[in-house]
Formats: C-alpha cells, sequence, structure tokens
C-alpha cells in the first residue's frame, strides 16, 4: 500500500481522431506528495487531467489514480478524488458551513459525518469563526480557503488543484499553501496545474508537457540546476521553446 | 502640469485619486505618472484597486475627489477626447467568436472611425508584429488563449493610440505567450506609447520600468522592480536539502521573535534581521543534510513585508 504510487500512469495515451492530445504520459507521484503538472497552452494538460480524474477514457495505456483503475472503477474514483479551480463554484448565498455541508453531502456524507467533519476543517482552515457568514460576503481569499474544505470535505487521497491561488495576494497565497502543505503531511496527494511559475515554485516536484508528452521532471532547484534557469519561469522557457 | 502635451508632462497623470462604491473604499489617494516610453505596472490581488484606477484614466468612471489626466486632456471632464488617443483593454475584452481575426479587426476599426485607407495599412501592419498574419481567417472562437490575447491587443490598437491601458492582460495565458505578449509590450513602449498594465503576478513585476504596488487602494511601494525588490529591509536564507521535512519541524518547534520561516515546495526561506539570529538558525539545524544560503529578495518579499506594515506608509495623506 505504502509503496504504491497515488497517481500511476503508464503509457496513457489520447487521441482525437489523428491528433494525439496525449502521448504514452508515465507518471509516478508518490502519496504525500506535491506535484505541479505544468505545460503550454494545448500540451495536452487538461486532456491528461480529465483521464486521471474519470472524465474521459483513455485511448490506450493505463492509469491509477488513489488505487482506482482509470477508465475502469470511475465511480469510486470520484468518490477518492477532490477537484478546485480558480474559477471555484462556491453558493455565494448559503453560509460557510452550509456550502461545506452542501459538497459533503454530494460526496454521500452523512449528517453526523458532516457535522464532524466541520467541526475538523473549519478550525483548521481559520473559518471557524465565519462559519454562519454568507460565502458571498467573505473577502476573496477567504473563499478560497473554503473551496479547498469543500473539495477535501470527504476526505479525498488525491486532490486535483487547477490555479489554485490565482488573484490573490502574496499573504493568502502562502497561507493556502501552508494548508496544502499540512495535508500532504497527513498525506493527501496534491497534483498541481497552473501557468504561473511561482506557483510551480511551491511544489516538491515539476514536471513539464510539451505536445503531449513529459520533456522534463524534477524537483524545482533540479530542474534549475539542470537547465541553468535562474527561477522556475526562466526553466519553463528554456525547456518549451527548445 | 501646465502647458501643451509636451515631452515633460507624463502621459498619463493620476493625483490625488479617490473613488469609493458606496462604502466601501476601492482607491484612497493615489498618485502615478507614466511618461511616453514608458511601461508602468499596477501591481497588486484582487480588490487592491487597479481596474478602479484603469477605469478613471479611461474616463468611463468618475473619481469621488482627484482624478487622471491623460496626454494633459482630464479624462472625467473630457472623455472622448481622451479616448480617441487611448486604447484599453479591459479584462474581459469582447472578441466576437464566430468573427475571423480580420473581421474583428474591421469591426473594430469601424467603430472607431479609421478610415478605409488607413485601416488596411493599420491591419497589415498589426498582423505582421502581432503575428496573427497566418491566422487571419480562423474564427477568433478557435484561436488559443494567447492568441485571442494578441487579437484583443491589436484590435485595442487599430486607432493608432499614443496611451495604452492593458487591465491583466496575460491572466490565464502560458508562460511562453506571456513572453510573447510583453515583447509586443515592450516593442510599443519603443515606438513611444505609455503604457499602464495591472497584474496580480510579481514575476511580471520584473518586466516593467516600474512599478506601482498596490494594496487596498493605495501605493505600498513604487519605483523600478529593482528599487521595490531593495525595499524588502529584512535579509533571507534559503534551506534546501534532503531533510527539509525534519528542519522544518526543528524551527516550528523553536520559534525566534522576528524569525518567519515560509515553504517554498523543496525549500524554506527564514526571514531573519542579522547574523545572530542566521547563526542560531544554523545551529539549530546542524545534523541535518540541509544547506543553508543566503538569497536576494524579490518583489513578492517586499510586497509581503509591506503589507503587514501599518497602512499609509507610502500613500501621500
Amino acid at each position: 500500500m505504502s509503496g504504491e504510487a497515488a497517481v500511476f500512469a503508464r503509457g496513457l495515451t489520447r487521441r482525437f481522431g489523428d491528433f494525439t492530445a496525449v502521448a504514452s504520459l508515465d507518471l509516478d507521484v508518490m502519496p504525500g506528495e506535491i506535484f505541479g503538472f505544468l505545460g503550454a497552452n494545448g500540451a495536452g494538460k487538461t486532456t491528461a487531467i480529465r483521464m486521471l480524474c474519470g472524465l474521459l477514457p483513455p485511448s490506450g495505456g493505463e492509469a491509477r489514480v488513489a488505487g482506482c483503475r482509470v477508465g475502469r472503477d470511475t465511480a469510486a474514483l470520484k468518490r477518492r478524488i477532490g477537484y478546485m479551480s480558480q474559477r471555484f463554484s462556491l453558493y455565494e448565498d448559503l453560509t460557510v458551513l452550509e456550502n461545506l455541508e452542501f459538497f459533503g453531502g454530494v460526496y454521500g456524507l452523512g449528517r453526523a459525518e458532516l457535522a464532524a467533519r466541520a467541526d475538523e476543517l473549519l478550525p483548521r482552515l481559520g473559518l471557524d469563526a465565519e462559519r454562519g457568514r454568507l460565502t458571498g460576503s467573505l473577502p476573496l481569499g477567504y473563499k478560497q480557503r473554503l473551496a479547498l474544505g469543500c473539495a477535501l470535505a470527504h476526505r479525498p487521497r488525491v486532490l486535483f488543484l487547477d490555479e489554485p491561488t490565482g488573484g490573490v495576494d502574496p499573504v493568502a497565497r502562502r497561507g493556502f499553501w501552508d494548508l496544502i502543505y499540512e495535508q500532504a503531511a497527513a498525506g493527501v496527494t496534491v497534483f498541481v496545474t497552473t501557468h504561473y511559475m511561482d506557483e510551480a515554485e511551491y511544489c516538491g516536484r515539476v514536471s513539464i508537457m510539451v505536445q503531449g508528452g513529459i520533456v522534463a521532471l524534477d524537483t524545482p532547484s533540479g530542474l534549475k540546476a539542470r537547465t541553468g534557469g535562474a527561477d522556475m519561469q526562466d526553466v519553463f522557457l528554456r525547456l518549451v521553446d527548445a | 502640469m501646465t502647458g501643451p502635451a509636451g515631452k515633460s508632462a507624463p502621459a498619463i497623470l493620476v493625483e490625488g485619486l479617490h473613488k469609493s462604491y458606496g462604502a466601501r473604499p476601492a482607491v484612497r489617494g493615489l498618485d502615478l505618472a507614466v511618461a511616453r516610453g514608458r511601461i508602468c505596472g499596477l501591481i497588486g490581488p484582487d480588490g487592491a484597486g487597479k481596474t478602479t484606477t484603469m477605469r478613471v484614466v479611461c474616463g468611463l468612471l468618475r473619481p469621488d475627489a482627484g482624478g487622471a489626466r491623460v496626454l494633459d486632456r482630464d479624462s472625467a471632464r473630457e472623455p472622448r477626447a481622451v479616448r480617441e488617443r487611448l486604447g484599453y483593454m479591459p479584462q474581459r475584452f469582447s472578441l466576437y467568436p464566430d468573427l475571423t481575426v480580420a473581421e474583428n479587426l474591421r469591426f473594430f476599426a469601424d467603430l472607431f472611425g479609421v478610415p478605409a485607407a488607413e485601416r488596411v495599412r493599420r491591419e497589415a501592419e498589426l498582423m505582421e508584429f502581432s503575428r496573427l498574419g497566418p491566422f487571419r481567417g480562423r474564427r477568433a472562437g478557435q484561436l488559443s488563449g494567447g492568441m485571442k490575447q494578441k487579437l484583443a491587443l491589436s484590435c485595442t490598437l487599430i486607432h493608432t493610440p499614443e496611451v495604452l491601458v492593458l487591465d491583466e492582460p496575460t491572466t490565464g495565458v502560458d508562460p511562453v505567450s506571456r513572453r510573447e505578449f510583453w515583447r509586443i509590450l515592450r516593442e510599443l513602449a519603443g515606438r513611444g506609447l505609455a503604457l499602464l498594465v495591472s497584474t496580480p503576478y510579481m514575476d511580471e513585476a520584473g518586466l516593467c520600468d516600474e512599478v506601482v504596488l498596490m494594496h487596498e487602494g493605495r501605493a505600498i511601494a513604487r519605483g523600478t522592480p529593482g528599487e521595490v525588490a531593495a525595499a524588502f529591509p529584512r535579509r533571507l536564507l534559503e534551506v534546501r536539502g534532503a531533510d527539509l521535512p525534519a528542519a522544518l519541524a526543528r524551527l516550528a518547534a523553536a520559534p525566534r521573535p522576528g524569525v518567519k520561516v515560509h515553504r517554498y515546495g523543496d525549500r524554506l526561506h527564514v526571514v531573519h534581521d542579522d547574523a545572530s539570529q542566521a547563526e542560531a538558525v544554523a545551529r539549530l539545524l546542524e545534523g541535518l543534510d540541509v544547506g543553508l544560503h543566503p538569497v536576494a529578495p524579490g518583489i513578492e518579499d517586499a510586497f509581503v513585508e509591506l503589507m503587514a506594515a501599518p497602512a499609509g506608509g507610502e500613500a501621500k495623506p
């Protein structure tokens, strides 16, 4: 169990007609790892993630996410993953607690379980004092932490984050990442996609995708050392524009 | 600030700008000036007041106090005169997805009353420098994110403005397309345009000639990117190595006044003030497989430090 990758792919491929969007992708992301999945627009990231989340069947290869076979155990897979994007969809006219209960309820958590989970999550997210507040009245940084809470309500083993900290101030962003590190330390695998290289710096390992395949995979420091890039922006440009 | 729009007067001038929406203040006393040939970056998170400032500059929003001048015309009193010489690209620029690249350009040319002969010449010029020429027959809805932004910028430039105001033009665009976009902006500045560009991303600050860091309606720092980074009054120590989790645990277990620890993926940044604190950190981490190196602070470090400072530090009363 502990030796098995939380996100595993071998030769994962997706074709649309003659076009190969994802070409034989290999991934081994370990439990508790924070993995940055980067690439230019059109490199195939979205297609790869849609497959890993069970939203699109692969045309070839195999993948397992949180122990579920992609393309086979789709229902179980969806219960074991959480998803949060920059355009998070919270209900503005529900309170903080109601949003959390709603999203937990969608994943089939019972009433007692929901209450216990809210008591556990809200203080950790720094939202305990806001539980009765209307979500629409919260500052952006708070909404973002609530969106994270909603994605975590059903205790997913793998958390997918799509440009999670777009638009918030750097202090809120650091606070958000502290929460992510806490989740990772507790064993949750975090899979991050972003166009923003300052966000990529927060990841433990990073892969860079070009035209359907991964061209580099290492720690941010390792990638900088290998390419001679000063920062991740520089690394990205050197690898993608090569 | 009197006299004709000559060499000395800034192309964009914002003075003592205040604007509230009901009881909620959006901009609280902002000053800035952008000269021809320069790129000024308005840097700050959502809600900092960037869009409000830009809308006042463009004459789309009336200020409560103070105001903006563009090429020596008051934006609130002479909005039409201002807009004839200014190009504005809002956050959600409306391209027509069913029209082709060329048709979108033509539509905006008609909107701005660009004469036909000039339109043809201008179109050819914009196609070349945006490198959209090969895609002129493609529908805008079928373009990539980066190409859409370039087309929106081209539409903004169709009437040959002298001042450009761009609200978060690179949001959602990948790093390669962003670099291409900034290359175009630099070229426009080289032709003498004055550019005011907003971004929530600190890493774009380095691409501007000068930056204004905005937080809660005020400027908390301004200057060249180097000057702003240098405004970070403290020191940074980077910790890297195999035993990073253990290092973090030790530092968290022994907090020291004035010492802050931030984790960045495979590194820690330790903010401190003097050598004795650095030595204490080094002693604490002895025996672990980690290396300590001093690093230069960036714009984001300055922003975080200045955000925590008492309000109104930089902004004038």
